[in-house]
């Protein structure tokens, strides 16, 4: 979730859009979503499962590699106004999708491994099945501590009748290094994960 | 003991200038909540780890009860904080309770259906309640930090305004 609104120059007031923080609607998608994977972990079948892991895995790995390094660089260099309404519009269901697909991941993973019996101490490769869990633990650090609230405390800001950009700009600058570290972590995802599934 | 915030301008006699939102000095709240997320993400980890097997407990118990000692001390700093956007806080805090409620909720289904039991279950059923407390904490406090402030409220007789 690294997509910014930040002014061009701080303290410069970005334009009021009126939206929702939360959309209504995309809840039911969510309900939907926790649904499906309840019902593949209680069936504990193994496409289901390998279905939300990689479909979920897959979208949050590929969001994030897109919104770090493409994304948010382009929006970088939109006008203020253009950045703000994108940034109304899109932020939203990124505080939605995000968590869905990171809880989709995870639970469907877990369940996964331990079928497969990749969980055991003497599966061969049961180093980078915790090496996973700790790369997994510092993305979850980056996006609880650092991401989420900053995009949440920009989504109330711009939601004043006159947002402060200097307080924009002071939250936006955490995504400029949370970035990195989650763009790093992703692409180790992708290492261990390939590697696990070709050996 | 009330935690005030405060400007970065400069103190004298004068009445201290408003705060500004982007100014303001508070209490790390949002940084020992992540210092008691990390202390419970270790903790999954370890236990993690080990399962299905039967692991040691010491470490994550102390990792627990280290990041829910962290808790608790984050959440008495918060509650002397003065002023302090408090709609705003508990606004975003019930909501964030009620998604991470769901999310720590998925996590020890799994657990459960998984016939994770006794001692380790309690471990990381615990863990996740501490992590479904920091991270509403996290989420409201960021939020309500850049609010304007509300005044405290003041007791009289036998009720409160």
């Amino acid at each position: 979730m690294t997509a910014s609104a930040q002014p061009a120059t701080i303290g410069e007031a970005p334009h009021r859009v009126d939206f929702e923080i939360i959309p209504p609607r995309g809840l039911l998608v969510v309900g939907l979503v926790l649904a499906g994977l309840v019902a593949a972990v209680a069936t504990n079948r193994l496409w289901a499962l390998d279905f939300f892991h990689v479909v979920g895995g897959g979208m949050w790995t590929a969001l994030d590699l897109f919104l770090g390094f493409v994304l948010g660089p382009i929006m970088g260099r939109l006008s203020i106004p253009a950045r703000t309404e994108f940034t109304t519009r899109f932020m939203p269901t990124m505080i939605l999708i995000m968590p869905t697909l990171v809880v989709a991941t995870l639970a469907a993973g877990w369940q996964l491994a331990r079928h497969l019996g990749y969980l055991n101490a003497s599966y061969s490769h049961h180093g980078w099945v915790v090496a996973s869990m700790i790369v997994v633990a510092v993305m979850a650090v980056v996006a609880l501590g650092i991401l989420e609230p900053a995009n949440l405390a920009v989504l109330f800001e711009l939601k004043k009748p006159q947002p402060n950009g200097e307080v924009i700009a002071k939250l936006m600058r955490r995504f400029i290094y949370s970035a990195g570290i989650t763009g790093a972590m992703q692409v180790v995802t992708l290492v261990i994960m390939t590697r696990l599934a070709t050996t | 003991m009330t935690v005030r915030a405060t400007t970065t301008g400069t103190a004298g006699d004068n009445p201290a200038p408003a705060p500004s939102a982007a100014n303001r000095r508070l209490p790390p709240i949002a940084e020992v909540a992540v210092g008691s997320v990390v202390l419970m993400l270790t903790g999954g980890v370890y236990l993690a780890a080990h399962l299905p097997g039967h692991p040691p407990l010491g470490p994550a118990e102390g990792l627990v009860i280290g990041g829910g000692a962290l808790s608790l001390a984050d959440l008495a700093m918060l509650s002397r904080i003065r002023p302090f956007s408090w709609p705003t806080f508990f606004l975003v805090a019930r909501w964030a309770l009620l998604a991470y409620g769901v999310i720590a909720g998925m996590l020890e289904y799994v657990f459960v259906f998984d016939h994770t039991r006794g001692a380790t279950l309690v471990v990381l059923t615990v863990a996740l309640a501490v992590f479904a407390i920091d991270v509403p904490t996290i989420l409201a406090f960021t939020v309500a930090r850049y609010q304007e402030t509300t005044p405290p409220p003041t007791r009289v007789h036998n009720g409160w305004l």
